[in-house]
């Protein structure tokens, strides 16, 4: 792109190419369907759509390739604020986003919307408080501004430190996806998917930096958007005859979910009564799990003994009968077999037995917010009381992590100016808003497709989908029929979460292609969110670590060399961590959002709004809203084993809820009790403040 | 760099506009969670409570943003503090 383009011009070369580009996909799509009408195998369209889509973006990776500082740090900042949302859009959308969503809400019904309110609402506060007066500072990176604003290096470092903990945290998270889709889609183990997903994460970023980072995430949101859609339009129609999901959803198969969940629950109805057996054999089977764990307690090993005699026994007794039964020997021999070795597993597979009793509740309304169990109404008050609570708090720690999350700030350093910046938040918020605002009309349609054609069907005959799930993945599909009726009930029913999204066009009868798009999709939105988040962490180290606070001499050659070396360090060291497969994704993602949220915001909010706010303040905030977030973290958090009483009753997820207030009583307390910052400090604040001023100082980076 | 009066009625304005939609940015997200059973109570297009928090919410998240956008860019022209054209 030469320079002497202005920048309408470079806006509408762009708006071209990128028109081309989705001709070109869809073509290219259009053709894998052809090629799966004349018959060519799933797993090759399979591999078709990962490696087209992979080399694409390497495409893209390699078109954009600079040497140029300000290209590669920040784009030039010649990105347009239509771009820039779409890029945010993809940098923002996960893995979790666009295959966890929908299905958190079909498992969670209303409570599961703290995520889709969390995710979106949050970039009010990166419009309002954030994005065009970081956009006027105009450097690299979120430490610069805190290095700038507080001065002297502390602030700068603590900042480093924050930055990379939250990144790291969330990539971890990411890679794992980009893992399980490849490994899913192709074939191939999840430790190898992880690495071929890697090699597609540093074609864009390692050659030119945001520049490539940002051109792909554009072409990556348009995928993954076109992916979503699709399916979802097309299940509206088959069900409602309405292309408009966000309504119909609503209006046609949500009144009809209300019924079937009464009726579930209505002991005295057909259906409701078909629910009660099986409900009824799962409270047996705890009911026999508890008394067995309990005689585990009081008899130790010899009652281990005497129950396994007890199955010996009858397959004797079964062996011994006139006419032997073959199948029945055969069950009871297994039963023998399986029979737990020793007193630590018998504990452990007769707790998780314990713990089918759950499956015998009854179905919770989809709509219901703050549905809860109790067994008198004070406890239900009490309990929904709670709910409503960590509910409320979740939204507020993942909103002002929004706010702070650094991969998705840096991205409003790239606009040309101050109201482009502010333009390319509504258009980011626009393109996120697209399929957040999707995935609960998804959820309530897959909702309507199994209560009202899956349940009640035969075993004999199940829909497709659900034979090929249960077959590929247990934990995505498992059905069996429990109260051997030969009908599916409910109960029967156990669906994962990432299930409803991945299943959705064979749900609505799509050619497999489509299925294709879909993971074409998954794979760009965990692609594109773990590049801008590497790039983040490499950028605070390259530029704030070593440029400006090791070697302020170096040369532009060796800023760029040292960031790209530690790109494929932190990718490798990522990768590797993904690989041994660490605790749960949405911890780790509720986590990176709590501690950004306790780190960054107060200090960059006051450093905004606050002249007063000073290098103490900034230095005591961060350390104390990081500090008490991460402790809260692991003293209630069951994967370090603390496992002290919570405060408040409040989840580990929410751990900002003390980090954040900390953090701005830090600020405050640290500012009043030393001196106010000086002139200099406070024309910078002047000068970020208004998007041009005469005789205006310059902080732009160069 | 010294400010005239009019740049800090700028500032003036932008904090007010700022709070006035972050109030709306508050109710919108935690008033109506707080509501969220009453309001299931109401059904327009669905429950009402849950209809806000699913897409309600979200819309208005988009127009605040919208209006912020646009509403501080006359704001800028008007008090002489805009960008020049950029090229």
């Amino acid at each position: 792109m030469a320079a002497i383009q202005t920048q309408s011009q470079f806006f509408q070369s762009l708006k071209k190419y990128y028109t081309f580009y989705t001709g070109g996909f869809i073509a290219f799509v259009i053709f894998v369907g052809i090629l799966e009408q004349m018959g060519v195998p799933n797993k090759i369209l399979g591999y078709l759509f990962l490696f087209a889509t992979i080399a694409l973006y390497a495409g893209i990776g390699f078109m954009s390739k600079t040497a140029d500082v300000g290209e590669y740090y920040v784009a030039g900042r010649r990105v347009p604020a239509l771009f820039n949302g779409m890029a945010t859009g993809a940098d923002w959308m996960s893995a979790a986003s666009f295959i966890g969503m929908a299905g958190t809400l079909y498992l969670s019904g209303y409570d599961g919307l703290a995520f889709v309110l969390g995710w979106t609402g949050g970039y009010c506060l990166v419009a309002i408080l954030l994005a065009p007066y970081l956009r006027k500072f105009g450097q690299f990176t979120i430490p610069d501004f805190l290095g700038a604003r507080f001065g002297g290096h502390l602030p700068r470092l603590i900042g480093v430190i924050a930055a990379i903990t939250c990144s790291f945290t969330y990539v971890i998270a990411q890679i794992y996806g980009v893992g399980i889709i490849t490994s899913r889609f192709t074939g191939l183990e999840f430790q190898v998917g992880v690495f071929v997903g890697l090699a597609g994460i540093l074609v864009c970023s390692f050659l030119g930096g945001m520049k490539a980072v940002t051109w792909t995430q554009v072409a990556q949101y348009i995928i993954l958007i076109v992916a979503y859609m699709i399916p979802v339009v097309w299940l509206s129609v088959k069900h409602t005859g309405i292309p408009i999901p966000q309504i119909s959803a609503y209006t046609t198969a949500m009144p009809k979910i209300a019924a079937l969940e009464k009726e579930f629950n209505d002991k005295a109805s057909p259906k409701g009564a078909k629910e009660e057996s099986v409900r009824a054999i799962f409270r047996e089977r705890a009911a026999a799990a508890d008394t067995k764990l309990k005689g585990l307690e009081s008899g130790g090993p010899a009652f281990l003994a005497a129950e396994k005699q007890k199955l010996t026994d009858k397959v004797t007794a079964l062996k011994a009968e006139a006419t032997p039964d073959a199948k029945a020997i055969e069950a009871a021999e297994k039963a023998v077999k399986d029979f737990p070795a020793d007193a630590a597993a018998a504990k452990k597979a007769w707790t998780a037995d314990k713990g089918v009793g759950a499956r015998a509740a009854p179905v919770k309304a989809h709509a219901e917010a703050f549905a809860v169990g109790g067994k008198t109404p004070e406890e239900i008050e009490k309990n929904r009381s709670i709910a409503k609570k960590n509910f409320l708090l979740l939204i507020m720690c993942l909103m002002i992590g929004t706010a702070a999350l650094p991969h998705i700030l840096m991205r409003y350093y790239t606009t040309p100016s101050v109201h482009e910046a502010r333009v390319s938040v509504f258009w980011g918020l626009f393109c996120i808003f697209l399929l957040y605002f999707t995935a609960p009309a998804l959820a309530i349609l897959a909702k309507y497709e199994v209560y009202s054609n899956l349940v009640g069907s035969s075993f004999s005959a199940l829909p497709a989908w659900v034979s090929n799930w249960s077959t590929v993945d247990k934990t995505l599909m498992n059905i069996s029929d429990i109260n051997k009726d030969g009908i599916v009930q409910l109960a029967e029913i156990v669906i994962g979460g990432d299930l409803i999204v991945l299943a959705t066009p064979e749900i609505a009868g799509l050619p497999y292609v489509i299925s294709g798009l879909v993971a074409a999709g998954g794979l760009a939105a965990a692609l594109s969110t773990a590049d801008g988040l590497l790039l983040t962490i490499a950028n605070a180290m390259s530029h704030d670590l070593y440029y400006k606070m090791i070697d302020p001499n170096a040369s532009t050659v060796r800023r760029l060399a040292v960031s790209k070396g530690l790109l494929l360090v932190v990718a490798l060291l990522a990768a590797y961590v993904t690989s041994l497969k660490p605790g749960d994704i949405l911890f780790l993602v509720g986590a990176a959002f709590s501690l950004a949220a306790s780190g960054f915001f107060p200090a960059l909010v006051c450093g905004v709004f606050w002249k007063r706010a000073n290098w103490l303040g900034a230095v005591l905030g961060m350390t104390l809203g990081l500090g008490v977030c991460a402790y809260y973290m692991y003293i209630t958090y069951p994967f370090f084993g603390v496992n002290a009483p919570k405060w408040w009753d409040i989840n580990p997820i929410s751990a900002g809820t003390f980090g954040i207030p900390a953090g701005f009583l830090g600020i405050i307390i640290g500012s009043l009790i030393s001196p106010a910052p000086n002139k200099e400090i406070q024309d910078l604040v002047d000068h970020v403040r208004y998007p041009n001023l005469e005789g205006d100082i310059d902080t732009r980076g160069v | 760099m010294q400010l005239t009066e009019k740049h800090k009625q700028y500032w003036q304005i932008n904090l007010k506009i700022s709070t006035i939609l972050l109030v709306v940015w508050f109710v919108a997200t935690f008033v109506m969670g707080w509501y969220a059973r009453e309001l299931n109570e109401i059904t327009i297009i669905g429950p009402l409570g849950f209809y806000m928090s699913a897409q309600g919410s979200l819309i208005i998240y988009v127009a605040i943003i919208w209006y912020y956008a646009h509403y501080m860019n006359n704001l800028d022209k008007e008090y002489g503090v805009h960008e020049g054209e950029l090229d």
